[in-house]
């Protein structure tokens, strides 16, 4: 699987991101292979939205070096970071509901055809694309042009993952995908995540659900109060102690003791 | 890993849950669908009650002028819904670019085609004001436009008192315009040949002497048609239409997939702007006058024809030509009244009824076409 060697898709070294006098970013280091998935784990507060922002172009970091495929970077827009192969799916921003299913999946890239001024959408080809990619995923889109509002959850996530992955994407940021689905949903958009691994892409997975993560995670860094907790693979560590190193263990283990169970 | 390929090749049996999608959903996901329903009654309702005068052709161009004037606005009005804001400034709008166009036209002397284009470009100028203050500031446009709303309207009284040295009318303006070429255009009829054909060979009603009794279509009706079909086409088959969908749906997710929500809503408030100023234009021309009073309360009339023609007032929703229509039903209930024994002021009941009954209509049109629950 992946070459510890290659050259990563992604590495940072040192950000570090203030907002006035708040160090939300002190110092994160990390890097994505193609073909893993690095979950980013940490509390609310930890510094993920703050890392991602950075990392998709949303903010620019205060000081840090920042590649993609070996090459400096500094992004000034969204748009920068996507068109170097960083596409950003987030929990609740990704699909408009009330816009139909082609619509969404090519928002912001339509097909076009004809001459200007009567350049327009190729409306036949983005529905049969859009159906063809929904099939490939295990979706069975009778009518690409229903609304995304009728989709479930999970079918939203994965439709954003596969509009990022057609378009070309080599990382994929993925921001808590799965905080807001039940265990079905769950389940789909995780095997989805490893597909898209799979097929060589670096995938980022955000978020605070540890059982989530070691499912589909080759390594594991955890986030603390703007810092990393270090970088662990998958046989490194286990389950518990995972848990334990993200929510500051000893508290923790003293609620579980408290309240007779795990949390 | 060794499930590297372990992608499901085969598509997923469909989901038993799922009904197939009917004609009927299919249809009602169409944001015009109340509006064609309402214009269906409402044209079932005067066929039985009025005087059969009001479906020759006499009587269809008379309620189609006023409709067409309406619709007008009520396009541009329907653009900028879906794109996630209001006009409330249209109406004001309308008066102010009269006195732009009477100004340049009558008080300075230029010729029509100037006049006609520096109040397109005006108008567009102040549309994108209105626009940016909405952008910049992420106040609602709802009490921006409101603001402009009594700001043009104020600016056109003393304006016009400023151009007419004390009037509040400014006449004169069939005398400046002339016999300009681009008239034609702007004012009076079209087709009057195809009419007169038509009377000749006795498809249309004709007066004794043998002259129809329509000579032509208003040419407004022609601009009304013309831009219901253009805002159409690009609502639902160009790139921009996609993103002014996307922008009214959900500015965040819109601007995190690159749609320019900024340039997209500030083109929209130009657009709506520009079609105020040429109702401004049309309905001077044809008066030759112009006064403070132009598209009075016209905002309200055309964001109704809006919201009937299937438009959400929360954006990313509707249809050009739902707005068409619903125009079209506004033309019908106001000329139409004449043609009966009703009383002309059940014409505001009917308006105030007809947005209650669309937004209701519309509300539940959305759930099924999103499957909320």
């Amino acid at each position: 699987m992946t070459d510890p060697n290659s050259t990563p898709l992604i590495e940072v070294r040192d950000l570090v991101k203030h907002f006035g006098s708040v160090i939300a970013l002190g110092g994160v280091s990390m890097k994505v292979h193609p073909g893993e998935v690095l979950c980013l784990l940490g509390d609310n507060g930890a510094g993920k939205s703050t890392l991602i922002k950075t990392l998709s172009g949303v903010h620019a970091p205060t000081s840090g070096s920042f590649h993609v495929e070996g090459r400096p970077v500094s992004f000034q827009s969204p748009r920068a970071a996507l068109d170097a192969g960083i596409a950003t799916v987030y929990q609740d921003l990704a699909m408009i509901p009330l816009m139909s299913i082609t619509r969404n999946f090519f928002m912001g890239r339509e097909p076009l055809k004809g001459f200007a001024p009567f350049r327009h959408m190729d409306m036949a080809h983005a529905d049969t694309v859009t159906r063809e990619e929904m099939r490939r995923i295990g979706i069975d889109v009778r009518d690409p042009q229903q609304a995304v509002g009728t989709l479930s959850g999970g079918e939203r996530q994965c439709v954003a993952i596969a509009r990022a992955v057609y378009f070309g994407a080599k990382v994929l940021i993925l921001d808590e995908p799965t905080s807001a689905l039940g265990v079905a949903q769950t389940s789909m958009v995780l095997k989805y995540i490893n597909q898209v691994r799979t097929k060589g892409l670096g995938v980022i997975f955000i978020t605070h659900n540890v059982r989530h993560a070691f499912a589909v995670g080759n390594r594991f860094t955890v986030l603390n109060r703007g810092k990393t907790l270090g970088t662990h693979t998958k046989d490194e560590i286990d389950i518990d102690a995972l848990q334990n190193l993200m929510a500051g263990g000893k508290e923790l283990q003293d609620l579980g003791a408290e309240l007779g169970g795990t949390v | 890993m060794s499930d590297a390929d372990a992608v499901p090749a085969t598509p997923a049996p469909p989901d038993e849950r799922l009904k197939q999608t009917t004609l009927m959903t299919r249809l009602l996901r169409r944001p015009e669908l109340g509006a064609l329903a309402g214009l269906v009654l409402v044209t079932a309702f005067f066929m039985a009650v009025a005087n059969p005068a009001m479906f020759t052709l006499a009587g269809i161009m008379n309620f189609m002028a006023p409709a067409a004037q309406l619709g007008i606005l009520a396009i541009g009005a329907a653009l900028l819904m879906v794109g996630g804001e209001f006009d409330l400034s249209v109406g004001s709008m309308v008066a102010f670019a009269g006195l732009a166009f009477g100004t340049v036209l009558v008080t300075w002397d230029m010729p029509l085609v100037v006049a006609i284009v520096a109040t397109l470009v005006f108008a567009g100028g102040i549309g994108a004001m209105n626009g940016q203050i909405v952008l910049r500031t992420g106040l609602p446009s709802f009490i921006v436009t409101l603001a402009f709303l009594f700001i043009l309207r104020g600016l056109t009284l003393v304006g016009l008192k400023w151009a007419t040295d004390g009037a509040t009318q400014l006449r004169g303006v069939k005398e400046a315009a002339g016999d300009s070429p681009i008239l034609e255009l702007f004012s009076g009829e079209a087709f009057e040949g195809l009419f007169a054909m038509l009377a000749a060979n006795g498809w249309i009603d004709t007066f004794r002497n043998g002259t129809p009794k329509v000579t032509g279509m208003p040419v407004e009706i022609l601009w009304f048609a013309g831009i219901a079909l253009v805002a159409t086409w690009v609502l639902l088959r160009t790139k921009f239409g996609n993103w002014i969908f996307a922008a009214g749906g959900d500015a965040n997710a819109a601007r995190n997939s690159g749609v320019p929500v900024r340039r997209v809503k500030t083109i929209l408030f130009m657009a709506t702007a520009m079609c105020a100023a040429l109702v401004a234009i049309l309905t001077v021309l044809d008066a030759g006058s112009t006064d403070a009073r132009r598209g009075f309360q016209k905002e309200f009339e055309a964001i109704i024809a809006a919201v009937i023609g299937g438009c959400l007032l929360t954006g990313g929703y509707g249809s050009a030509i739902g707005a068409f229509l619903g125009a079209i039903i506004f033309g019908m209930v106001l000329i139409g009244l004449t043609y009966t024994n009703i009383d002309q002021d059940w014409y505001l009941v009917f308006l105030g009824g007809m947005l209650l009954l669309a937004v209701l209509f519309n509300n539940f049109i959305r759930k099924r076409a999103t499957g909320e629950r």
